[in-house]
């Protein structure tokens, strides 16, 4: 939780202002029986004392816009004050340039928060002006790559204002950072779903990429699903592309034991199993060795998943009459 | 059932192993498996000669809970629009510990929610407050859990749905509230309100499982909106919510299974939210609780699959017990983090749903039989009676106005 923070020195309250003296302020009106009450700061207490009068009274004044601001500063989660400001913003024609200054220092100070991203979002489309966005998101992720509402407003920008020309670069530079940033992959795969499309060249040429990033760390998830997630492309499948196929078995062969090379292997069974392509690599044997393989000894804690496959594969067995080798 | 606790040795194999590239994400999973390891390695020692262990501090659990129902400190301004949720949260966790208040104090809570009813339908982060999907769906499991005529007759049903459909898009997705951000939260929210109060219509919720599935990702979980990484909140919220609409059909199953096991951490036992993220004691409800879903549907195919979850429940169990406790009462998401109100309900939540599995099977208690909590309804995160208790009731008593969209 951060700290709401109200410590500076020189606050006036709103109740000692004289431009305020007109207003009464509104208590919050928890019934006879108040519960979950929280011990808020005097100066929480009363601006949102005032924030209630303003709203019961549907004021659009400028000083009902300056209330918002602090309103925001103690509590920037509350939806509501975020819903008037907007309300106000549009009533009294206020600049909205100022506005994208002020929700992007906001975002800095709080930027897991689903409302500050959504009135960031609600401005740019305002404005039709996405300009900013791929530096202020950039900005955000440089801090934390990982930030689930940058990406989000990433994505929306970028997809609402066809941003995608330079984006793989970003994604590029990310993953060189960290080649475990999942969110970075998933990036990717937004910019071929949506833009490039999923040309067999453009298939091939990611499955190349993917592999030269499982070369080197064999034990990343990420790098893994998104192999998989491009295969789903591959009009061939899972099974039918040869150099992924040869990759695999040189790893396994190379006394690979990733428990995800593994699974992927598994995979590229159950499918030539499904389409009737099962070889001396990929078969009902191999996939149930490699079940036990896991559960016993490379992926323990999933054992109980890796027995039900492999009992799964059982019953292709009694299905198909599969004769494996 | 009986389980053995992984022995330390086991545990400690497990650590991470870098490949000799450092990253971010490595760097900062080795630090969370060092504290992890740390833990274990004490507990082990102090089990050795402490038969009790482990077990779960229920009293501490209790009277905290029982004191933030009433009073919380000034660190929680920042969740003053969100005073629903905190007392779901509270309720829900004093149930799981078969603590629930009195009906007095539960009367209060009654007369509170009715301040945070907004006119239009639906309630608020607290009174005078807009009316918020989220609030609304917290508020309405919590009157669920006290389960009185006068809890559920506080319920405004008509304009309820007015509300709901207000949010609504005609893409069948829905908005948190009216002019907010709109993601599957919302989808599930609704679902889960309009099916408890009985004002579910075909219309309101026409093309919602289809927005719904298209947040599946490649990976195979649920993403919070199309295109978006596919994360353990979202996904307990997409699933449950096709769930509700009876349209799991839609889902890839084997996908979702085989994303959603691999997000039980392999030395910790407990979940992370995404790959390749850290472990934190809130997942162990949204990936545990997914489970139990995954085998009703699986078992449409396979009858055994009843009765089984297919995580590893004794690890994660070990996990929350563990390493997931603040001394003075109150979960958390990992060793060195503060106790919330949110980590105590979804972490003993999670301690719930692996105890208890698909609830059809024999249950699998990880320390002393006081440990046991008990079970949780898997769509709505409230008891399975409940649930029923209160369909049946606004079943029985239809809202005033009937939906005709
Ligand atoms: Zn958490």
């Amino acid at each position: 939780m951060s700290d709401c923070g109200d410590s500076d020195a020189g606050w006036i309250f709103y109740k000692d202002r004289p431009d305020w003296n007109d207003i009464k302020p509104v208590p919050e009106d928890d019934g006879i029986t108040p519960v979950v009450v929280i011990a808020h700061s005097e100066k929480f207490e009363d601006v949102y004392d005032y924030f209630r009068a303003i709203l019961q009274k549907d004021e659009k004044s400028q000083r009902a816009l300056e209330l918002t601001k602090d309103a925001v500063e103690l509590n920037s989660a509350n939806y509501t004050v975020w819903q008037y400001r907007r309300e106000l913003l549009k009533e009294l024609g206020t600049d909205l340039r100022s506005e994208l200054d002020y929700v992007e220092s906001v975002i800095k100070i709080s930027p897991k928060n689903y409302q500050v991203w959504h009135h960031r979002r609600v401005l740019v489309e305002w404005l039709q002006d996405p300009s900013q966005e791929l530096d202020l998101t950039a900005e955000a992720l440089l801090h934390d790559p990982k930030n689930y509402h940058a990406w989000q407003h990433r994505q929306w920008a970028i997809k609402s204002f066809r941003l995608y020309d330079k984006e793989i670069e970003f994604v590029d530079s990310l993953l060189s950072d960290d080649v475990r940033n999942n969110s970075a992959w998933n990036q990717r795969y937004f910019v071929h779903n949506n833009h490039t499309g999923w040309s067999d060249m453009n298939v091939q040429r990611e499955i190349c990429y993917t592999l030269e990033k499982i070369k080197f760390v064999k034990n990343n998830e990420s790098a893994w699903n998104y192999l998989r997630g491009i295969l789903l492309h591959d009009k061939r499948g899972i099974n039918g592309n040869g150099v992924v196929t040869a990759f695999c078995e040189e790893l396994y062969k190379n006394r690979c034991r990733s428990p995800f090379l593994l699974a992927f292997i598994i995979d590229v069974c159950e499918e030539a199993i499904k389409k009737n392509e099962t070889n001396g690599f990929h078969n009902v044997e191999r996939a149930k060795e490699l079940c036990t393989a896991l559960a016993t000894k490379y992926d323990k804690i999933r054992e109980k998943y890796w027995m039900y496959l492999r009992d799964r594969f059982e019953m292709y067995v009694c299905v198909n009459g599969e004769n494996s080798q | 059932m009986t389980s053995v606790l992984r022995l330390f040795r086991d545990i400690a194999s497990e650590s991470y192993n870098d490949e000799g590239y450092a990253s971010n994400t490595s760097l900062e999973q080795i630090d969370v498996e060092a504290i992890v390891c740390n833990i274990y390695r004490r507990f082990e020692h102090k089990a050795a000669i402490d038969p009790s262990l482990p077990k779960l501090i229920r009293k501490a659990h209790c009277n905290v809970l029982k004191d933030w129902l009433m009073h919380l400190p000034g660190n929680y301004s920042c969740l003053d629009a969100s005073r629903p949720w905190l007392i779901y949260w509270i309720l829900h966790s004093l149930w799981l510990l078969k603590k629930l208040p009195d009906a007095e104090t539960l009367s209060k809570v009654v007369n509170f929610l009715k301040q945070c009813q907004h006119k239009d339908g639906g309630y608020g982060g607290g009174p005078m407050q807009h009316s918020h999907l989220g609030t609304t769906y917290a508020a309405v499991n919590a009157l669920s859990i006290i389960g009185t005529d006068e809890a559920y007759d506080s319920i405004d049903r008509s304009s309820l749905q007015t509300f709901l459909w207000t949010l609504r898009d005609v893409d069948g997705s829905f908005a948190l509230h009216n002019g907010g951000e709109q993601d599957i939260r919302g989808a599930y929210c609704a679902a889960s309100v309009a099916k408890i109060t009985n004002i579910y219509t075909e219309a309101l919720f026409d093309k919602t499982a289809e927005w719904v599935i298209s947040c599946q990702t490649y990976e195979g979980g649920f993403a919070g909106c199309p295109g978006m990484e596919a994360h353990g909140g979202y996904a307990f919220c997409g699933l449950a919510c096709l769930a509700l609409l009876d349209r799991t059909q839609l889902c890839d199953i084997d996908a979702l299974l085989r994303w959603s096991v691999n997000r039980q951490m392999r030395l910790e036992g407990g979940f992370q939210g995404r790959t390749n993220k850290l472990v934190d004691g809130c997942y162990s409800f949204w990936q545990g609780g997914i489970f139990p879903i995954i085998s009703a549907i699986l078992a449409k195919d396979n009858k055994e699959l009843i009765e089984t979850v297919l995580f590893n429940q004794g690890a994660l169990q070990e996990y929350i017990i563990v390493c997931c406790q603040s001394p003075e009462g109150g979960l958390i998401d990992k060793p060195g983090k503060p106790r919330d109100i949110y980590h105590t309900c979804y972490t003993l939540s999670g301690l719930s749903v692996a105890q208890h599995g698909t609830g059809t099977g024999e249950s699998l208690v990880i320390g002393a039989s006081e440990t046991e909590l008990n079970r949780v309804h898997p769509l709505h995160n409230i008891a399975p009676h409940m649930v029923y208790n209160a369909v049946h009731y606004f079943i029985r008593h239809p809202p005033p106005v009937k939906d005709d969209n």
